[in-house]
């Protein structure tokens, strides 16, 4: 048998039928008003956009663009439900809330998944096996806590902060939601939530949740809009906390505006996630390890693992078995149950992709890209790896937020840790070794808020997350997570 | 590992070699127990996640009707018990040669597998239908008999007509770190078998770690194995997914560092076709295409095979089907 | 319209390993309203159906622990529901059993509820609080887990025929251990109705084991039973639990003695009762 077909040996035989998930699931309403109050509202002035499919550039639904009026309102009645109703109501009612809430999700997930899948672009396999069970387990895990903060260890009885106003991104708009959500709730906070502009429909959704669960009117608000909603939130004199995620520029223009107030922040910022794999990793779940870092929700993940570091006497056979596995990627209909990689979730940002990504060319790395075939219609980017990377290029320094790999060596320990540290970010890593010892070793010298070893993209409610340095500070996820949203 | 190995034997006619420049011979034992020691590690969790996800591909129509075909083509229809009689095996070769009567559309199972002193009466029943007769030996299944008892075992089996030979590996000697006896046993079975091929059973149930496995795998395949086979079918844990990954995995590295091809057979506890399309997607998308195919892929099962028709059937009638729709034997 | 109607009377029984049998011993005994009416035939468990029970908590061990805590979480929260969804029966039952309105019955009811809820919550916190790494003076990475301690036998009180029960019971459950419990002597039916409920939880078959009976008889073999490895004596009197404690010292128990305030609702003495501290240490080198 010859090595051609050794190397040819893919897909071939078992050439898998579209397997389409039905869009009818979703039940989407043609237009959404903003949630203030409890109720649907229109905006004061009437102003709506579009939210499109990013695999088809269809409009999904029309969506309210909040002005500062509204923002002043929504504000208003989160004050109002925090002062009458919210900062009176017992740990344990505030907890079968957020049961509740938990278990509207678990009903409705399939729904939830297919709505994500058509308004963020990412594989139905991906919203209904990870981003809907993860936001569910979410509520559950912060209603535990809030008939127990005298035990979170932040002393007896600790006090929520009033309220918090919450702008999440477009990567995982639902789970997100959840993370800003449940812990604020649970504290005790009422909220006003800002949602991505290109990713409204999963919040929306969620609203008719809270209205399914009868969660007091105000307590949670959604004002959907582009930036201008979250400068106004940002600004705003009766928020009392900022939780914001998203990139580091726009981290770094609010903690400049809320510098000289009393407001709380947090920040959840970029990354440059550094994947080291020693010469004893198990080699094939390393490879896959890899893949899911960077190629997991299309790159566009903050913790992405988005350089290979790899030691450089097993740096060919490694990038041979990567390059392999990278033209078995499924890139297409985010909605077919089969798809490993779905949409770019604009157009806007796959220009970004674009112009990085040609920067590597242009610095002298080598490339290989997947040679998938990619749908005329929508925002779409094959899968690439660049390597013969090094720690002076820009696609080793820049964030690309985008399915792109950068390939750099390393001969020992010290220099991986050194070359892993060597950049402005701090917020994840991975360390693959089948040595303990030395995974340990790594991980204590790592500046990263999250290290995974011998895994990657590994998310729980109970495990904290969060960056250092410049990918932000505060963490989002177990006891540690309720830091934020309680007054202490 | 970046020194190609394979083994060189007398019985190596037949095998093809790629780039001989590369080969080197095992020379001893210390030299095998070096190469198994330095293949890398299975991570447990890592493995299962990756078949997990595996699990989820949505297999549908023309794909799932070719590879419910697939599937039957790549059964050894296999009865393994003590009360076997030659009526028993009547009814498996007729069935394995026309699964089902009604409908000659439906392909003829790969091999039929029986113990060797009913391997004559298969051969007999089976006269010269394409379907193989494989034969377990060397003291299926527990493995514990004496050299000499294990080739006169493999002999008889060989002269009652036995086209495959599937034998057991001694899994206590390869659990005290014997890996030379293992392999010395394993190329005297395939010297033994001389143009039959051999399937070599790593019983991965009780090796139980998937590290253990890999070892296994290698070790079988550089002894000359043709086939490397899960489990006997007689122990508690039997094939799993994430098993047959690792063993796929283990093929596909291996025929790329040799240029020898051996194939991969899962058994034990495979009843349904959902199982069945479950292994060939892993099948699939780890060692690749030239995989599927019965040469190298193969289920031992036997009530597999009416899931599989009861399947096909309902792909074309659109309605699910009776157990009786099919012979129960 | 006046209705003619017969109803049908429930028998109840012992559960153990997710079945509900009769004693294998076929005794019952009375149980009467706090007045003194007959309410029913209870089976009263014998030492051998204390065995059998003891039998399947240890065999259900491994797969309880080996749950995910979020998983042990959603189970004890469907119990909940399942309690929530079937209210006014128990708090019929808890009325009859204690001499309550039934304003206070049902109230009763409402706070077990809420403190199963409570349970269902400390799931997956357990580990956070009680847990955590610890900076050894040398290059080691060092953590301590709380793991469950095993099989506990949980002596329910005597006078509370529901909200004591939830206590004793769901307290080692939420951290992994499986129970074997003797609800109160004269007041069983709320707790009988609570183990019909686990069995529609998602409980594991074995996970929770409840028996009915005489407290004096069964306790000394729930005590000196070497496969038992928590006793939870909140339902004997204080006197009694001292001997029950000399007869648990037998195995190194860990016993828990009746308190003499039942310990503040929201406290953590019974989380913390039935749970080992397991540390690890592990190299940090290159």
């Amino acid at each position: 048998m010859s090595d051609d077909s050794l190397a040819n040996s893919r897909l071939g035989s078992l050439e898998y039928d579209p397997a389409p998930e039905s869009a009818a699931i979703a039940r989407l309403r043609p237009s959404y008003g903003l949630f203030i109050g409890g109720e649907f509202t229109d905006p004061m002035r009437h102003e709506q956009f579009a939210t499109l499919n990013p695999a088809t550039e269809e409009t999904l639904a029309m969506v309210a663009q909040a002005s500062a009026v509204d923002v002043d309102r929504a504000v208003g009645a989160a004050r109002d439900a925090y002062d009458g109703v919210w900062s009176k109501t017992t740990g344990a009612q505030r907890a079968k809330y957020l049961f509740r809430i938990a278990r509207l999700i678990q009903e409705r997930a399939r729904e939830l998944a297919v709505v994500e899948t058509l308004d963020n672009g990412k594989p139905i396999r991906e919203s209904r096996d990870i981003d809907i069970p993860l936001a569910a387990a979410h509520f559950f895990y912060y209603a535990g806590w809030a008939d127990k903060l005298d035990y979170a260890g932040f002393g007896a009885s600790p006090k929520p902060i009033g309220v918090a106003g919450q702008i999440i991104p477009w990567n995982f708009p639902l789970l997100m939601a959840a993370w800003k959500l449940a812990p604020a709730l649970a504290a005790g906070n009422t909220c006003v939530l800002k949602p991505a502009e290109t990713t409204p429909l999963t919040a929306l959704v969620l609203a008719e949740i809270l209205q399914q669960a009868e969660l007091p009117d105000g307590v949670v608000n959604i004002v959907t809009g582009d930036g201008t909603v979250g400068a106004a939130l940002v600004d705003h004199p009766g928020v009392d906390k900022i939780a914001f995620t998203g990139s580091t520029d726009v981290g770094r223009l609010i903690q400049r505006s809320t510098a000289s107030s009393d407001k709380r922040l947090t920040l959840e910022l970029g990354g440059k996630g550094a994947n080291i794999v020693f010469e004893d990793a198990p080699i094939d779940e390393t490879i896959e390890g890899i893949i899911d870092g960077i190629f997991f929700n299309q790159g566009h993940v903050c913790c992405a693992g988005s350089r290979l570091l790899v030691q450089e006497s097993i740096a060919d056979e490694v990038l041979r078995r990567l390059i392999r596995r990278v033209e078995q990627l499924r890139v297409g209909d985010p909605m077919d149950k089969n798809t490993d990689v779905g949409a770019i979730n604009s157009a806007a940002q796959l220009e970004r992709i674009k112009e990085l990504t040609a920067y590597g060319t242009s610095e002298g790395a080598t490339r290989y890209t997947s040679s998938c075939v990619l749908p005329d219609k929508g925002y779409w980017f094959a899968p690439t790896v660049f390597a013969d990377v090094t720690q002076s290029h820009r696609i080793a320094r820049e964030e690309i937020f985008g399915p792109v790999l950068s390939v750099l060596t390393f001969r020992t320990p010290e220099e991986a840790v050194a070359k892993a540290n060597n950049t402005t970010y701090g917020l994840a890593c991975g360390v693959w070794s089948e040595k303990g010892s030395r995974t340990l070793w790594v991980a204590a010298r790592l500046r990263a808020g999250v290290i995974w070893a011998n895994t990657y993209n590994r998310f729980d409610p109970t495990s904290p997350f969060g960056g250092m340095r410049e990918s932000g500070f505060g963490r989002e996820g177990g006891r540690h997570g309720l830091e934020a949203y309680l007054d202490v | 590992m970046t020194t190609p190995l394979r083994l060189v034997t007398e019985q190596e006619r037949g095998i093809v070699i790629a780039n001989p420049s590369h080969v080197a011979r095992v020379e001893s034992g210390t030299q095998l127990s070096a190469i198994l020691t330095a293949l890398s590690g299975v991570d447990a969790v890592g493995a299962e996640a990756r078949v997990a996800k595996l699990a989820t591909r949505s297999i549908k129509k023309s794909t799932k009707m070719a590879a419910l075909d697939l599937a039957i083509s790549m059964v050894d229809l296999t009865t393994l018990e003590g009360a076997d009689t030659f009526g028993r095996v009547t009814s498996l070769c007729t069935k394995a040669m026309s699964p089902a009567a009604q409908d000659p559309s439906v392909p003829h199972v790969a091999a039929v597998c029986v113990y060797p002193d009913l391997a004559a009466h298969a051969r007999y029943v089976l006269g010269d239908s394409p379907v193989k007769v494989a034969s377990v030996a060397t003291a299926f299944p527990s493995g514990r008999a004496s050299l000499k008892v294990k080739l006169l075992d493999v002999a008889d089996a060989l002269e009652a007509g036995a086209d495959e030979i599937d034998m057991v590996i001694d899994r206590g000697a390869f659990l005290s770190g014997r890996t030379g006896q293992v392999f010395d046993e394993i190329a005297a079975v395939k010297g033994a078998c001389g143009r039959a091929h051999l399937k070599v059973i790593l019983e991965t149930g009780e090796l139980v770690t998937y590290d253990n496995v890999r070892r296994a795998s290698w070790l079988a395949m550089l002894a000359g194995a043709d086939f490397i086979k899960t489990s006997t079918g007689k122990v508690p844990v039997a094939a799993t997914t994430a098993v047959a990954l690792v063993m796929l995995e283990a093929a596909r590295d291996f025929a790329e560092t040799s240029g020898r091809l051996v194939g991969v057979k899962v058994a034990g506890g495979i009843r349904s076709a959902k199982d069945a399309i479950r292994y060939l997607v892993v099948v699939n998308e780890t060692a690749g295409s030239t995989w599927l195919t019965p040469d190298l892929f193969r289920f031992g099962a036997s009530s597999l095979l009416n899931d599989l028709l009861r399947q096909r059937l309902k792909q074309q009638r659109g309605a699910y089907v009776r157990s009786d729709e099919f012979s129960g034997d | 319209m006046s209705e003619n109607r017969q109803d049908v009377r429930k028998t109840y029984k012992l559960l153990i390993n997710g079945a509900f049998p009769r004693s294998e011993s076929g005794r019952s005994y009375e149980v009467t309203t706090f007045n003194g009416a007959f309410l029913a035939n209870v089976a009263q468990a014998s030492l051998k159906d204390v065995r059998d029970a003891v039998s399947a908590a240890r065999g259900a061990q491994p797969k309880w622990v080996g749950a995910t805590a979020y998983n042990r979480g959603q189970v004890i929260y469907r119990l909940a529901e399942m309690a929530e969804s079937r209210r006014g029966e128990l708090a019929e039952q808890v009325a009859l059993a204690e001499g309550l309105k039934p304003g206070p019955a049902k109230a009763s009811v409402g706070r077990c509820i809420d403190r199963i809820v409570w349970y269902a919550g400390w799931c997956d916190k357990i580990t956070q609080v009680l847990g955590g790494a610890n900076p050894v003076a040398g290059p080691f990475f060092n953590f301590s887990l709380p793991t469950p301690s095993g099989v506990v036998a949980a002596v329910a009180p005597q006078e509370s025929s529901l909200e004591g029960f939830v206590d004793v019971v769901l307290a080692p459950l939420c951290v992994g251990n499986t129970v074997v419990a003797l609800a109160s002597e004269a007041r069983p039916i709320p707790a009988v109705l609570l183990g019909e409920m686990s069995a529609t939880s998602d409980f594991p078959a074995g996970v929770l084991n409840i028996v009915t009976g005489f407290t004096s008889e069964l306790t000394p073999t729930l005590a000196s039973h070497e496969d038992v490895d928590g006793l939870d004596l909140e339902g004997v009197d204080a006197q009694v639990a001292g001997d029950l404690a000399v007869l648990a010292a037998g195995s190194i128990k860990r016993v828990l003695r009746p308190s003499p305030s039942r310990g503040a609702p929201s406290s953590m003495r019974r989380l913390r009762a039935f749970v080992e501290t397991s540390t690890v240490w592990h190299t940090i080198g290159q």
